[in-house]
């Protein structure tokens, strides 16, 4: 094997003229962790709202909530991500159509990736909600009704402020899931962390030195990421909860 | 719009599907097999009272679970040259291509998430079978191998299933080391014929049908276990 190590590499100027590569990588981080926070944004409020409603006894509201969950789930991310990229401007108004498509860099990528992003992750949001409403004992919603409140008082004070505790552990892991899935972006020509390391390789041919940098920056995020949810865990915990808590982590596996 | 052109994906079904197609399953059940065969290995390492072992087995999952699939298809496709120059000592990189590239990937990759599913499924089975196993003179290799895996890969099977469905629609992300999978191809006739609306919507319905078809199967599957249990 003949690589020639070089980690100086990483200091060295990159052709672009913004800085170092180090700097170069950095601010692919700062613009994958832009596109998972504003996609996780939009997870959250549709894949809370949907979850909760699948949880309701209106079946048809049941129904259309599966059929959204299904749709999403079953077709692959980089087809979705081509989708909302290639596919929708062309199917809109020609004007909206052309707004969208002429978009200067890089909004013209990062808005179809958040919305890609954002719809793909409310699904497995939508699937824990619905996982920790339905951990909680049934006795919670019959008390709810026999204190006379409706189902949706039933859910704004009983169920929706146990549930919402419930669902932090999993919550971390997709919110882990939405950074590393921001890669996904880089096919639609949004420069984040890996696209980054791509042609930092390309233009230094340093391969494993861009890489190895790239792991080791995601290595450091995901690590920051469980530290901060953990001590949200601590912050939010009601004593007693700890049990129902479990269940929901068994149901999510 | 310029209309939806039927032609344009009816006339292209044969490339599609017997070159795009066969890629994509070949290599999604060979990773399978490779992936479940590595999972469990490594599920057995990380159960291993050595805790050396069951430390780099640890790491391992870890490492694979916290970077990017995209991140890791690179990995490999610069890395396998090298290590194959190294073993079969060469002076130079060898070329592997695409497809072996991708099963590598897929396998090392998936192999991560197949052991955590098989972790489970070892530690769901009583300890007290493992300890009989033992008093009847068995060693740990044949304890593994009659009592415990085949009930854990039963217990396990519609997880396995189901982490299977995702490994099928992972694998089109060799899309960025320009594989024709199925999604590969249809690409490349998408952007040679400019009909991308209609490739890509033809696309999303194939994954949809099959993962979809899928998924139900495993759910007839686990209903059907769950009662026999």
């Amino acid at each position: 094997m003949n690589y020639h190590w070089n980690w100086a590499i990483l200091f060295a100027q990159e052709p672009g003229g913004s800085g170092t590569y180090l700097h170069y990588l950095l601010v692919g981080l700062a613009w994958t962790l832009a596109t998972a926070l504003a996609a996780w944004l939009i997870a959250l409020s549709i894949g809370g709202i949907v979850g909760t409603l699948r949880t309701t006894n209106h079946p048809w509201v049941v129904r259309a909530g599966n059929a959204y969950v299904e749709i999403f789930r079953n077709v692959p991310l980089l087809v979705q991500m081509f989708l909302w990229y290639f596919v929708v401007p062309e199917l809109l108004p020609a004007a909206l159509g052309d707004w969208i498509k002429q978009m200067p860099p890089p909004w013209g990528s990062y808005v179809p990736a958040v919305l890609c992003l954002g719809l793909y992750t409310s699904v497995r949001i939508a699937e824990q909600t619905k996982a920790s409403i339905q951990s909680l004992p049934r006795g919670q919603r019959y008390a709810g009704t026999a204190m006379g409140l409706s189902q949706f008082q039933t859910y704004r004070y009983v169920i929706l402020p146990q549930a919402v505790r419930i669902i932090l552990p999993p919550l971390t892991s997709e919110f882990m899931n939405i950074i590393k899935n921001s890669s996904v972006a880089l096919t639609i020509g949004l420069m984040e962390l890996t696209g980054r390391a791509k042609s930092m390789q390309e233009f230094s041919f340093q391969v494993f030195e861009a890489f190895a940098a790239a792991t080791v920056i995601y290595m450091i995020t995901n690590l920051v990421v469980v530290l901060g949810m953990r001590w949200v865990e601590r912050k939010v915990r009601v004593p007693g909860l700890i049990s129902a808590t479990r269940g929901a982590q068994a149901a999510a596996h | 719009m310029s209309g939806f052109d039927w032609g344009e994906i009816t006339s292209n079904l044969p490339y599609l599907f017997e070159v795009g197609m066969v890629f994509t399953v070949k290599l999604t059940v060979l990773a399978m097999f490779g992936g479940i065969f590595f999972g469990t290995l490594l599920a057995m390492m990380r159960l291993s009272h050595l805790r050396t072992v069951s430390m780099l087995a640890g790491g391992y999952v870890n490492l694979m679970r916290s970077i990017p699939l995209v991140l890791v298809i690179f990995w490999f496709f610069f890395l396998v040259p090298y290590i194959g120059a190294w073993i079969l000592r060469e002076p130079r990189p060898i070329p592997v291509g695409a497809f072996y590239s991708a099963l590598i990937t897929f396998t090392m990759f998936e192999a991560a998430y197949y052991c955590e599913i098989m972790r489970a499924g070892i530690q769901s089975i009583a300890r007290g079978q493992v300890w009989s196993g033992y008093a009847l003179g068995l060693d740990y290799w044949q304890t593994m191998g009659h009592i415990v895996l085949p009930q854990a890969f039963r217990n396990m099977l519609p997880v396995l299933l189901t982490q299977t469905i995702i490994l099928f629609q992972d694998t089109s992300l060799v899309y960025v080391i320009s594989a024709t999978d199925f999604l590969g191809a249809a690409a490349k006739i998408a952007n040679r014929d400019y009909r991308l609306v209609e490739m890509y919507s033809f696309v999303a319905v194939v994954y949809f049908i099959v993962s979809f078809g899928l998924s139900l199967l495993v759910r007839r599957l686990q209903s059907k276990i769950a009662v026999v249990r």
